[in-house]
């Protein structure tokens, strides 16, 4: 059991996210029991038999920076959780697939983001519209998590919307003008 | 020049203290190099040949007099005694200690600056016109549009990640003075038939291993959906731009890929969501930022007799008002270029004695505000003309005075080899060898305008593509040559220049400039400058004359010749 940082919080995580291995088929390969993020492509290729999984709010849906999250839009409603995956903390494919889920799309559950999340990312992929934040098993310490925490608040009033906040600085504050400065 | 708010200063106050964490985890071990690098570089600091450097950004080219101060500071007490001014309009320290930088980057924002993504696979500094706001053919001042643009591109938490750099640039002037061609996104300011404000939005341009100049992708965007279209544009090239290949990263291999309509469409398609949302900007929004810029207001003056007798008889004088003196939106004032081109220097360098000298001489002949130009020099927008002659005499004796803007030897030169880790060859020495070569001032300025600019790498930090002359360090078995291309030139008429053939050693490159100018001298026509008369009748007969004495050179040095 791993533990990750959800709405703020550390938390012990009961999810198994499942990788398709090498020669695996997305159509017939084995799900580990229990909780389950499944990738796209087992998703897309298996609907029908794991809806029901996915209603009873047991399987969730992983996305690679390459996948469109269009292509899950008609079942967003039913999932409870879907996971976007970094390759490479480096890699920003994620926070825009993040965006379009929470302010295209209006997903509304829980997103994670999986794989080479960092702390020092953290603040960017909340914004983006991440309540989740999974680093990979062993990365941090608790002490290491609980003190990371702070990552969360590094800038108090930053100047664009985003997804946690949907309207920039000027419209959310008032900021004020200055005076001329004579010569 | 651009006032903080409370906000302004807290994130940047925010960005010390998060800076000067990372840099405490990285040297106690809990940060890699690769998780401390990306964190690092969006602070402006690489790690270089003989120890980080640092660079500071310098937003649209503005300073005031308490920063160039700070400047003089840090290069004392961290850096050995100087700084470099870069291409893109921000300075560089090439000595400071990683483990002062947090201290460093906590003075810079107790004078309002900072060196937020400076560098980094992410939007960096923006980019302007120097004279904005004092030039005669501006239209609109691109300062508040920049300012703008900056902010929202400070910290934006979707695109800190890009596959590559991304660079914008303004202008809002008829002579277009920010490169907005050679910029991932060049934003032309202009005006509808009914008057409003809006922008010509160019993409995918930019130097580097493949030149590129950036297409039109839209014609016309209102200003109020400037940063919509922007972020439409950002998310487009965050999802689909490579990824696989550094080299093939940036949004010009993506836009080459689509073809501008596919891409203008793709963008087009993401605009719709996202127009008239949130980030719509508002009048009072602009507004406000306008106000913030505490130009000082000026009254036109008579034009200055004293200036005028003063340039009859003072030949040196005159000459330096001739290449450094610009005109002025206003009768009884003018824009005055420093040159940072004195021989034996390496271009766009400056010591700490000179940093303070231009901020005191700025306070008291310029209203304390300073231009920073792509070209590696300095500028006072507003001076009164009635001051040229004092100005003139003072900048002199700290040796800014140099007589040579947009002349042979104002050289833009990347740091290549001397410093760069990325570089193939040394950039300065060639530098400094041609000015050394055509130090006769007579002869500059009849040979005219003409740039020439210096890489000492494919990356072309000193945008040799654009140069007249182009001269581009590249390896070859282990020792440094150099390709010469002829036939570039920035702004408006924007060209790539063509490599005229096999590459030289260093030692011959003043001998290969001079055969370059000896060809533009015996084929032009009147005044014409260089790049007019290249363009006029081609780069063959330049090409012909270089190799044809260069043979001569080797043929004389031959002990075989008998």
């Amino acid at each position: 059991m791993s533990e990750i940082i959800k709405n703020g919080q550390i938390h012990a995580d009961e999810w198994t996210v499942l990788r398709l291995a090498e020669g695996d088929d997305a159509a017939t390969v084995a799900l580990p029991a229990g909780r389950v993020i499944v990738p796209l492509a087992v998703w897309l290729a298996r609907r029908e038999t794991l809806a029901a999984h996915a209603d009873a709010g047991v399987l969730g849906v992983w996305l690679a920076g390459s996948d469109d999250p269009a292509s899950i839009e008609s079942d967003l409603s039913r999932l409870q959780l879907i996971a976007v995956d970094f390759p490479k903390f480096a890699d920003g494919r994620g926070y825009s697939i993040a965006a379009l889920l929470r302010s295209r799309y209006g997903y509304g559950g829980e997103l994670r983001a999986i794989g080479d999340v960092l702390r020092d990312q953290f603040f960017y992929l909340t914004r983006c519209g991440f309540d989740s934040l999974q680093p990979a098993a062993g990365k941090y310490t608790t002490a290491q998590l609980e003190a990371a925490l702070a990552s969360l608040r590094t800038f108090s009033e930053p100047y664009q919307g985003a997804v946690d906040r949907p309207e920039p600085l000027f419209r959310r504050q008032p900021r004020p003008a200055a005076q001329k400065a004579q010569a | 020049m651009y006032q903080y708010d409370e906000y302004d200063q807290r994130i940047v106050d925010e960005r010390v203290a998060q800076y000067a964490d990372q840099t405490a985890r990285y040297l106690a071990g809990e940060l890699s190099e690769d998780e401390f690098r990306p964190l690092r570089l969006q602070n402006g600091l690489y790690i270089q040949r003989h120890a980080p450097m640092l660079r500071i950004a310098v937003p649209y080219g503005n300073l005031r007099a308490e920063q160039l101060r700070m400047f003089a500071h840090i290069a004392r007490k961290y850096d050995r005694g100087y700084g470099h001014f870069t291409t893109r309009q921000n300075l560089q320290f090439n000595w400071p200690k990683l483990e002062h930088v947090p201290e460093i980057l906590g003075l810079l924002a107790s004078v309002q600056m900072h060196a937020i993504q400076t560098s980094g696979n992410c939007i960096r500094n923006v980019t302007s016109d120097p004279f904005a706001g004092v030039a005669a053919d501006e239209y609109i001042d691109p300062r508040p549009w920049c300012e703008i643009v900056r902010q929202w591109s400070t910290f934006h938490p979707e695109f800190a990640y890009l596959p590559r750099k991304f660079k914008i640039a303004v202008n809002g002037a008829t002579d277009d003075r920010a490169a907005i061609q050679i910029h991932d996104i060049g934003l032309e300011l202009k005006r509808d038939a009914a008057g409003n404000i809006g922008f010509r939005v160019l993409v995918g341009g930019g130097l580097g291993r493949t030149p590129i100049l950036g297409e039109e992708v839209a014609s016309f965007v209102p200003w109020q959906q400037i940063l919509n279209y922007c972020e439409a544009v950002l998310r487009v090239y965050n999802l689909h731009g490579r990824r696989d290949n550094a080299y093939k990263a940036r949004i010009k291999i993506l836009v080459k890929a689509l073809g501008v309509e596919e891409f203008a469409r793709q963008v087009e398609a993401e605009f719709v969501h996202l127009k008239d949302g949130p980030s719509t900007l508002t009048q009072a929004e602009i507004d406000r930022v306008a106000s913030r810029f505490d130009d000082p207001v000026l009254a036109p003056l008579a034009a200055d007799e004293g200036y005028r007798a003063r340039l009859a008889d003072d030949k040196a004088f005159a000459n330096w008002a001739k290449r450094n003196v610009r005109p002025h939106k206003l009768s009884g004032y003018a824009s005055v270029v420093l040159s940072l081109k004195t021989a034996g220097i390496a271009p766009g360098d400056i010591t700490a004695d000179q940093f303070d000298a231009v901020a005191d001489l700025s306070e008291r002949y310029a209203q304390g505000e300073v231009r920073v130009l792509h070209e590696q020099n300095l500028a006072f927008a507003s001076v009164r003309e009635a001051d040229l002659f004092e100005l003139w005499q003072q900048l002199r004796d700290v040796g800014l005075a140099t007589p040579n803007i947009g002349l042979l030897t104002d050289i833009i030169s990347c740091p290549g080899g001397d410093f760069c880790s990325l570089a193939n060859a040394k950039s300065i020495p060639i530098a400094l060898a041609i000015q050394d070569r055509f130090d006769d001032l007579d002869y500059l300025h009849d040979i005219g305008e003409l740039e020439l600019n210096i890489s000492g790498c494919m990356n072309a930090c000193g945008h040799h593509h654009v140069g007249h002359i182009g001269v581009l360090g590249v390896d070859k078995n282990g020792e440094e040559w150099y390709q010469v291309t002829i036939g570039g030139a920035q702004g408006n008429g924007a060209s790539l220049g063509k490599v005229i053939g096999p590459s030289f050693a260093a030692a011959e490159m003043p001998d290969v400039v001079e055969s370059l100018i000896r060809s533009f001298v015996d084929n032009r026509k009147e005044d014409e400058s260089f790049i007019d008369t290249v363009r006029r009748i081609g780069i063959e007969p330049f090409k012909t004359r270089v190799y044809a004495e260069r043979d001569a050179r080797k043929q004389e040095r031959s002990p075989a010749h008998v």
